[in-house]
């Protein structure tokens, strides 16, 4: 199963440390295969690590590309957008 | 006495003798074997860190260990290494060569933020070098005077370190938003940044002033004067502040005033406990347009931010508010004889109107996206200039509808800073809140400008004739049934807050620094007990 999805960076300093690290352990509580990019054309960076994603060092404005595949696909992209939509707040301890 | 200038970091003043920082690495040796591999000195260090963060009450400080411990697990971090390890290469070698590759790349960064993660990068890789040298971390002890000076200071390292009431730290290199800052900013400890190289002799006095990003070596008396002096006056401001800052402002009779903040950005709003105010009684958009008017996804990306902070409550939007002595490059109009009674606020906006429209199709949808947003319109004059207003209102919604874009109309109100709108409030066509500007208010009531040194006494809200119009504002508001605010200069003052109370004013809104004076003035009226409030009827 696949799924993607979009979702508009407002967090104020990007995706710098504390939004990186609330990304990547939401995505690691999928089983699905979860990657983000900041352009659709890529490159596709692993939404599970969070070297990788710091690595982007995306700006806030940034509008994220998500995309998933896996049994539980759809399930981790609406959790990431909800994540950024919510400004992190609410991701797992 | 020398006097060096660095950059504020965090605020206080401290007075003590100045201590140099020790460099890492301890000499305390580990009493079980140095770990063999690269992978267990990680998972050694990542140990090391979470046992820190369990002992660690502050969130902030939380969360700069938690992103240490998953970097630190992240197999990624190794990547770049790969072939060093699989050479058996000295763990401590291919550990540089990882992090050092890290290091470099968020050094490249033109981006404040992550370059600045390059401490936290620094801190690891120290600390895994000592768990690999079988070295444990040393917690640091200080002197309870001491000034610590230091290149840098990495961020589990200030952690590790019990910092006690009247220290202080400077910084050589920093910056006031590394993490390092962050965490003297949570811990009320003083710290002054990028101080440079000027010496700092160890053993010498220092006085350090983090809020004016100052350091004085070996101080004259007269210094040391004005530091106990103005050591005094903060803590006796701070407690006052901190007795009436927390909880709902209410009068001495127990009346609720409605307490609010006037900002320019969310970063303001960095660290300001939300509970501290009932929303955001005002938003100046000038900041954002000081560079030329931003587009419609920088305004949504700022209104969001402040939607989010103030979590459902109100937070009212001045559109921009340009003209006057605010001149705006590419919007306002050049060359004006009398530019305070010309076209400024509104009046700009509305010869503006597809720049305006940006800005209005960006606050619709920002209402979409949570409660709380209302607009407010500068120098409202006629009731024309506000049906002008929601003509163009409904045009933008039409076009978010036409685009599919989520919008929602929020509550439109005007401020009340021209004195004819202030004596005909009723009669502006339907508004759903209003806000005195006392500052233009005042100035134009008294023909009087308050930054011409020459005429500004004549600029006193003690006036009879501006405490009779604020009168009849506060009647015609409650009579045309218009919730009404005051958002000028007068709010922040303690002084003139009686005088609002006064008038009937019951919501005041004002910059955070000033709330805890101003709710200590709303405690404290009025000031006879067994009166009833003076024209609070």
């Amino acid at each position: 199963m696949q799924a993607e999805g979009t979702v508009l960076l407002l967090h104020a300093a990007g995706l710098h440390a504390r939004p990186a690290v609330t990304l990547t352990k939401t995505a690691k509580t999928f089983r699905a295969k979860v990657q983000v990019a900041a352009d659709p054309a890529g490159p596709w960076i692993d939404a599970k690590s969070v070297v990788r994603v710091m690595g982007m060092k995306t700006p806030a404005r940034t509008l994220l590309h998500l995309r998933a595949e896996g049994d539980d696909a759809q399930a981790a992209v609406d959790a990431l957008v909800r994540l950024v939509n919510d400004d992190f707040q609410g991701g797992p301890e | 006495m020398t006097r060096l200038v660095g950059q504020a970091a965090a605020p206080g003043l401290a007075l003590g003798r100045v201590v140099e920082w020790p460099a890492a690495g301890g000499a305390a040796v580990h009493e079980a074997a140095p770990p063999r591999t690269l992978p267990e000195a990680l998972e050694q260090a990542a140990a090391q860190l979470r046992e820190l963060r369990e002992r660690t009450d502050s969130a902030e400080a939380r969360a700069i260990l938690e992103f240490q411990v998953e970097f630190l697990g992240d197999p990624a971090l190794l990547e770049p290494a790969l072939p060093l390890l699989q050479q058996g290469s000295d763990p401590a070698a291919v550990w540089c060569a990882a992090i050092d590759a890290q290091i470099a790349d968020f050094e490249a960064s033109d981006d404040d933020y992550f370059r600045h993660r390059v401490g936290d990068l620094r801190d690891m890789r120290a600390r895994v070098l000592a768990v690999l040298a079988g070295q444990a971390a040393a917690e640091v002890e200080l002197p309870a005077d001491a000034i610590v000076v230091a290149d840098d200071i990495a961020p589990s390292r200030f952690l590790a370190t019990r910092w006690g009431p009247r220290q202080a730290v400077v910084l050589r290199g920093g910056s006031p938003t590394a993490h390092v800052a962050l965490l003297a900013r949570s811990r009320a400890l003083p710290m002054v940044v990028a101080l440079g190289t000027a010496p700092i002799p160890p053993g010498s006095t220092a006085i350090v002033d983090g809020g004016a990003g100052t350091v004085e070596l070996a101080p004259d008396p007269q210094a040391l004067v004005r530091f106990e002096q103005r050591r005094d006056a903060l803590e006796q401001g701070r407690r006052a502040a901190e007795r009436n800052a927390a909880g709902p402002a209410r009068t001495r009779g127990g009346e609720r005033v409605q307490v609010l903040l006037n900002v320019s950005d969310a970063t303001e709003l960095e660290g300001v406990d939300p509970a501290l105010c009932d929303g955001i009684g005002l938003v100046r958009t000038e900041l954002m347009f000081a560079e030329g008017p931003p587009d419609e996804a920088t305004q949504l990306a700022a209104y969001g931010r402040l939607l989010h902070w103030a979590g459902g409550r109100q937070v009212v939007v001045r559109t921009l508010d340009a003209g006057g002595d605010k001149p705006v490059p590419g919007w306002s109009m050049p060359h004006e004889a009398n530019p305070f009674l010309g076209t400024r606020g509104l009046r700009l906006s509305l010869r503006q109107a597809e720049g305006f429209k940006v800005q209005l199709r960006a606050l619709l949808r920002a209402a979409a996206g949570g409660d709380g947003l209302r607009i407010l319109l500068p120098m409202v004059t006629d009731a024309a200039e506000v049906a002008a207003v929601r003509a163009l209102v409904a045009a933008c919604a039409d076009e978010l509808r036409g685009a599919g874009l989520a919008h929602r109309l929020p509550p439109l109100g005007v401020m009340v800073e021209v004195p004819a709108a202030a004596l005909a409030l009723d009669r502006l066509g339907p508004i759903d809140f209003a806000s005195i500007g006392s500052n233009d208010l005042l100035q134009y009531t008294m023909a009087a400008a308050r930054d011409d040194p020459r005429v500004s006494p004549l600029a006193d809200a003690a006036h009879p004739g501006f405490e009779r119009l604020l009168g009849l504002v506060v009647q015609g508001a409650a009579a045309a049934g218009i919730p009404l605010s005051l958002c000028g200069d007068l709010a922040a003052q303690p002084a003139q807050v009686p005088r609002l109370l006064a008038a009937g004013l019951r919501s005041l809104s004002m910059p955070a620094a000033a709330v805890g004076a101003v709710k200590q003035a709303i405690a404290g009226w009025p000031a006879a007990p067994h009166e009833p409030p003076a024209g609070a009827g």
